[in-house]
């Protein structure tokens, strides 16, 4: 028992560690899941960089479409990018975080647009920000934030 | 109002241009959501509060930026561009600039 409340720091440390892995892990895979399953929904629905242009009446409305979304990093796989940070080289875990986040920000925008009726997303931007120094510096980066916006195209019927 | 990010209207002329709008807010976490990010930072995940923060800022950005179009006479607003700066600890920026026209 004494032995538990010297190394209580240590006891701490570790089952935030387990329990970062675990619901981390866990949550990604779902996450992952989700995001496959609505891509393959939306996959009509085509969304491009380009500005493209159209042939007289042929468009009848466009609006601007946006979707965002703040996604964090667990507990262990902050610890083992800050081991990376030691030797440098490929931070895995942080690829799959912007990853996700990134795909998840176009795919509600790409919802937004389907509730509209349109037919294409033109002149998609991506962007990627942290909000606030608190997020960046105490916990290094903790989250980050993916924004994408673009122009719905409603197609005339002919 | 019509709001694009492309040079044009697509399907529309334009016929007259007015210059840059552009309207911006500055937006502090609140100490619970802050509380509950920190919390979530645990295990990972989406955090919704903060997801909803920036929604709301990008809304309110657009709106002013349509306020000061509407006060120029333009119908609509091309070539929309969002930009983000922090400009504090726990304050973010949230900027939205385009170009007012007037359309057919």
């Amino acid at each position: 028992m004494e032995i538990l409340l010297q190394n209580f720091d240590m006891i701490m440390f570790l089952t935030l560690m387990v329990i970062g892995y675990g619901m981390g892990t866990w949550a990604e895979k779902r996450h992952y899941r989700s995001i496959e399953q609505r891509e393959k929904e939306l996959i009509k629905l085509a969304v491009v960089t380009a500005e493209g242009s159209f042939p007289d009446g042929k468009v009848a409305d466009s609006t601007l479409v946006s979707g965002s979304v703040v996604i964090s990093i667990d507990y262990f796989k902050r610890l083992l990018a800050i081991l990376r940070n030691i030797f440098g080289g490929r931070v895995k875990s942080y690829e799959s975080l912007v990853d996700r986040a990134r795909r998840e920000a176009i795919l509600r925008m790409k919802e937004q647009a389907k509730e509209q009726g349109a037919g294409m997303i033109i002149n998609m931007r991506l962007e990627t920000a942290t909000i606030g120094r608190s997020a960046n510096k105490k916990k290094r980066v903790g989250s980050i934030e993916a924004f994408a916006y673009g122009t719905a195209i409603v197609m005339n019927k002919t | 109002m019509i709001m694009t990010n492309v040079n044009t209207v697509p399907g529309k002329k334009i016929v007259e241009h007015f210059g840059i709008v552009q309207g911006s807010t500055v937006r502090a976490k609140h100490v619970g959501r802050d509380f509950m990010a920190s919390l979530k930072n645990l295990v990972g995940g989406e955090l919704k509060g903060y997801t909803e923060l920036l929604q709301d800022s990008r809304k309110e950005a657009m709106k002013r930026m349509e306020e000061q179009a509407a006060l120029m006479g333009a119908n609509a607003v091309v070539n929309i561009r969002f930009a983000t700066s922090s400009v504090a600890q726990g304050a973010a920026e949230l900027f939205a600039y385009g170009t007012a026209v007037r359309v057919e």
